[in-house]
């Protein structure tokens, strides 16, 4: 069973930044790159719990806002020499708009 | 032969002592000599001391020369290397050397050093037994690490020790024997000593204690292959180094009828018992007393110098000596007398767990020796309590906890070069004190570390002092230093500093981001969470109105103008002018946290109200409700304000703080700086808004205000340096806006005022500010004309829907079949 859910238009989510989405499982973080690359992520950090959505996002990665882990976008694991991981989600973009699968 | 010809002076030794004496000639008395050195090595005049980081493989023989042969010929002396003098002819006043050369002298100097004593062993010529003592040791010592495996070093005193620590670091596996049943017997007490041999251990040296050599045996290449020791013991060993003492080189001196006892005799003058014949260094003994370390010899150097250039005034009285262990990551200190002095007390810190052991010996209430390990930075301060026999009852009981707790407690460490007394000793080798270190700062208008070496020869020896000596060139020159060691980079996405960050932007004309990144090489596509929010800071305080903010570079706190806190929710701390509030105001605020359901509100310590717990999507509407402007108390950016009541109420009161705190929070609100802003204004010296703490305090007198600088209540404290003394309110603005725009423009991003005034120096901002009126103009006007484009940033998203995005959070549209 697919679980394929639509968000928005990309648009709608600045070059390196993030939206945060409600969901049945909890907020889901998405988060947009420089090349327009869209990835979703669990918003709570694997250190503790930090949202974030709120990060700084560079090249693949988020650093979180509340002490500076930062966490891979396309596998949810913390770069070293942090540790810990996140749920990722699949996401991409079709025709402008975004999609998210929270199976 | 012609009336005009120069006296002619010789000298016999090329080494340390013996230099330093011409050098000292040369300042007193450059022509007076026609000159001529043997030196029995093939070598310029080096550094001696620093064959130990050599060995260690930290430092060349390049490094380590003091001066190179054309400083002879640019001197007009004339330099015979590889020549060493076999004998005085005293009658003929000449010297002759081995291979026939000679000179006539009508002065002669003697300082031939001393030669390492080789123990009296079988096989202790065997090829592989050297002794530590010249550049011909050390490199047969660098070639032996390179081909054999087994080094046992005899001597466990400090040459020895350096030996061993410097062939360990070149692979080698090394064992050290010493006779006694300590380390460094003579400078450390048996508990320091144990804590340096355990350092030691960790650093992988062996050792073996009251051991004595009795043989040095061959292998079959005819190599030294093993030791065997008194109690028939035997160890492996390709390479063995003799480090059990020095003997004065006195033969030549002897053979020439001089009087010697243990070392050459000399008298206060540094004259041996032939008038036109004087001797300085480790070949001399000076009131029976034979010294191996540089900073006596130098001291000799001196009064030989001012001797021979016929000044005639100063006397050698003698030296009390310091030591420490040139071990890279080992800090070992000891000064003066410290076991067996007779009714003496001893002060002990011990900690051998946290791997400190301080202890200083008192005699008579004043300092006769002390012995520190793992916490060295007082040991200058000690040193010089000692020589001056400064009496130290009074300071008794703080003695061990250093000289920085005898002032104000909680200051950065890297004050210390700021604070020190003039006359107080920076470089021990040398003898040079701050104030001359400043003076020829000052005068000769040195720039570097190399440049105060050449000078003063501060740190120019055994560079144990090269931090402090850095930190004095810093106080000094303020913004003028260029410290030597580059700067580190912004962050592990470029090489460049913070430096060349600004310096490019602001040459460049560089605008945004990626065209930072593109001109100076980013290593990373898009930067990272350390580099952005500094390259946009950088990017808008230098070209205000034309670089465009990048909010997606800025951390949360300052892209959505409050303070993210621990479960992912906000602080909003409206800015109340001056802490002035009013009923209607705390009305409002109340009503504010009644409807939105605020968890918390609390007077903050910068007098305002915080509203703690509020939730993301709420703030535009906390803020439209509240209808105040941001408190900026997120932001690397003015924060708050303190004042007092000043004159309007206080019996103390000399002037308006509220007009005045008021009017600098109008004038300068929403300013980004390199890190937080905060201003204390009070109207008398009591100081209750706490103004000697903050970025910049004014204080109200009778006649005027007091501005003060660059103060910090936060990690470290710092208390804030007097700038200047004003009249008006205007000037308070127009000096307090410069100082903050010179801040602003140079100071690197989460460098606090405090940190940058101690990088550049308070008289660099003084001279930018204070004296250079249009300069202040100039700076005044930049950061106005910066102001007047600044929107209140919660107005701008309430009422503009400025990144109305942040504060919507996206639901789901549609499921969409597969
Ligand atoms: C709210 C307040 C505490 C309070 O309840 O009183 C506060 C709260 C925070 N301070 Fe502070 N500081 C507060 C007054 C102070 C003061 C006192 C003052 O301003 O008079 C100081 C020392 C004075 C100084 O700065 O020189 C102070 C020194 C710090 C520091 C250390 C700064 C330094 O240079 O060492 C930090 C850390 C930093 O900024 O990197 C800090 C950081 C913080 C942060 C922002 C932590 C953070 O990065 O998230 C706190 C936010 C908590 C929150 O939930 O909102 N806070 N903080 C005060 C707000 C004052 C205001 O109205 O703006
Ligand atoms: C490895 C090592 C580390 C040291 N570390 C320190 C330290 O950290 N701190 C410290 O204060 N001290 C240290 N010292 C000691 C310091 O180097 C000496 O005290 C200093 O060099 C002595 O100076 P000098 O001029 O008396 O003798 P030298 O520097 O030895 O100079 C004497 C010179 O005279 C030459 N000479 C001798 N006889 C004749 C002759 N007949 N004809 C021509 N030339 C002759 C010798 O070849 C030599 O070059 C260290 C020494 C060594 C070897
Ligand atoms: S600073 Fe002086 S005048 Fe102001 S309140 Fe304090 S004591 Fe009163
Ligand atoms: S919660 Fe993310 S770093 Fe601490």
């Amino acid at each position: 069973m697919s679980e394929w859910v639509r968000i928005c238009p990309l648009g709608e989510i600045p070059r390196l930044g993030s939206r945060v989405v409600q969901t049945g499982k909890g907020d889901v973080a998405v988060f947009r790159n420089s090349s327009d690359e869209v990835f979703a992520l669990r918003d709570q950090c694997p250190h503790k719990g930090g949202p974030l959505s709120q990060g700084i996002v560079f090249d693949r990665k988020v650093t979180c806002p509340l002490h500076g882990l930062t966490v891979q976008l396309d596998s949810g694991e913390a770069v070293a020499p942090d540790s810990g991981c996140t749920h990722r989600y699949r996401a991409r973009v079709d025709k402008g708009e975004v999609y998210l699968n929270l199976s | 032969m012609t009336t005009t010809k120069k006296t002619r002076l010789v000298v016999i030794g090329n080494g340390m002592a013996g230099m330093r004496t011409l050098e000292e000639l040369f300042k007193l008395a450059p022509d007076l000599y026609d000159i001529t050195v043997f030196g029995a090595e093939p070598h310029g005049n080096y550094n001696r001391i620093l064959l130990s980081p050599v060995l260690a493989g930290e430092m060349t023989i390049k490094d380590i020369m003091l001066n190179d042969v054309d400083w002879y010929a640019q001197n007009g002396i004339t330099l015979h290397l590889n020549k060493a003098v076999t004998r005085i002819d005293r009658v003929r006043r000449k010297v002759i050397a081995d291979d026939g050369t000679e000179a006539d002298y009508d002065r002669l100097l003697l300082a031939t050093g001393s030669n390492p004593v080789m123990l009296p062993v079988p096989g202790k010529d065997l090829p592989g037994v050297v002794s530590y003592r010249d550049i011909k040791d050390t490199d047969e010592m660098i070639e032996a690490a390179s081909r054999y495996r087994h080094a046992v070093v005899i001597g466990g005193g400090l040459l020895g020790l350096e030996a061993a620590n410097g062939l360990k670091l070149r692979g080698m596996d090394v064992t050290v024997v010493h006779l006694m049943p300590w380390l460094m017997e003579r400078q450390l007490d048996r508990t320091a000593a144990g804590l340096l041999q355990q350092s030691l251990e960790a650093k992988g040296l062996k050792f073996l204690l009251e051991k004595q050599t009795a043989e040095l045996i061959a292998g079959e290449s005819g190599r030294i292959c093993a030791i065997r020791f008194k109690d028939g013991e035997t160890l492996p060993a390709d390479l063995v180094v003799m480090a059990v003492g020095i003997r004065p080189d006195t033969g030549l001196a002897e053979a020439a009828g001089l009087h010697c006892d243990r070392g050459v005799v000399v008298n206060d003058t540094m004259q041996t018992y032939d008038p036109r014949i004087y001797a300085v260094g480790e070949c001399v003994s000076h009131r029976g007393i034979t010294y191996g370390l540089v900073a006596p010899l130098f001291e000799q150097a001196k009064v030989c110098a001012n001797h021979l250039a016929q000044f005639g005034i100063s006397r050698y009285t003698g030296s009390v000596t310091s030591t420490k262990l040139k071990v890279t990551g080992i800090d070992l200190f000891s000064a003066g007398d410290f076991t067996g002095v007779e009714g003496a007390e001893e002060i002990v810190l011990s900690d051998p767990a946290g791997g400190v052991y301080k202890k200083l010996v008192i005699k008579d209430g004043k300092i006769a020796g002390s012995v520190l390990y793992g916490d060295t930075v007082d040991g200058a301060w000690y040193f010089q309590l000692l020589r001056d026999g400064q009496n130290i009852r009074e300071l008794r009981d703080r003695l061990l906890f250093g000289q920085s707790h005898l002032g104000n407690a909680g200051h950065q460490g890297q004050n210390k070069a700021a604070s020190m007394p003039d006359e107080m000793e920076v470089c021990g080798c040398n003898g040079v004190c701050k104030g001359t270190i400043v003076k020829a700062i000052k005068e000769k208008g040195l720039f570097t570390l190399n440049d105060v070496r050449k000078h003063t020869k501060a740190s120019a020896s055994c560079g144990s002092c090269t931090g402090l000596v850095e930190q004095i060139l810093a106080s000094t020159l303020g913004g003028a230093y260029a410290p030597t060691p580059a700067e580190k980079p912004v962050c592990g996405c470029t090489e460049h500093t913070h430096a060349e960050v600004r310096k490019s932007i602001r040459q460049h004309k560089l605008l945004t981001i990626p065209e930072v990144m593109r001109f100076m090489e980013w290593g990373t596509p898009d930067g990272c969470a350390d580099c952005r929010p500094a390259l946009n800071y950088y990017l808008i305080s230098t070209w205000p109105h034309e670089a465009k903010d990048d909010p997606r570079s800025r951390h949360i706190n300052e892209r959505v103008h409050s303070n993210i806190q621990k479960l992912g929710d906000y602080s909003v701390v409206p800015r109340m002018w001056g802490g002035v509030t009013s009923p209607e105001q705390l009305r409002r605020i109340a009503d504010v946290a009644d409807k939105y359901h605020i968890p918390a509100m609390k007077i903050t310590g910068g007098q305002r109200i915080a509203l703690a717990g509020v939730k993301k999507e709420d703030l535009p509407k906390v803020w439209a409700d509240l209808d105040m402007p941001s408190g900026y108390a997120y932001g690397k950016s003015l924060r708050s304000v303190k004042t007092c009541v000043g004159n309007a109420f206080c019996r103390f009161g000399t002037q308006d703080t509220l007009g005045m705190g008021i009017g600098l929070e109008k004038a300068f609100w929403g300013m980004w700086a390199p890190h937080k802003v905060k201003l204390g204004i009070s109207g008398c010296p009591r100081n209750c808004s706490e103004a000697a703490i903050k970025d910049i305090g004014v204080i109200g007198v009778e006649s005027g205000w007091e501005i003060y600088v660059a103060g910090n209540g936060g990690t470290k404290t710092e208390i804030a340096q007097f700038f200047v003394k004003v009249k008006t309110q205007e000037e308070v603005m127009e000096y307090a806006g410069a100082f903050l725009e010179l801040y602003r423009q140079e100071g690197y991003y989460l460098e606090r005022t405090a940190q940058w005034l101690q990088r550049v120096g308070l008289d660099y901002a003084k001279c930018n500010v204070v004296d250079d009126a249009k300069n202040r103009g100039v700076l005044y006007r930049q950061l106005l004309g910066a102001l007047a484009a600044r929107k209140d940033p919660w107005q701008e998203r309430t009422r503009e829907g400025f990144e109305k995005q942040e504060f919507k959070i996206l639901e789901i549209l549609d499921e969409v079949p597969s």
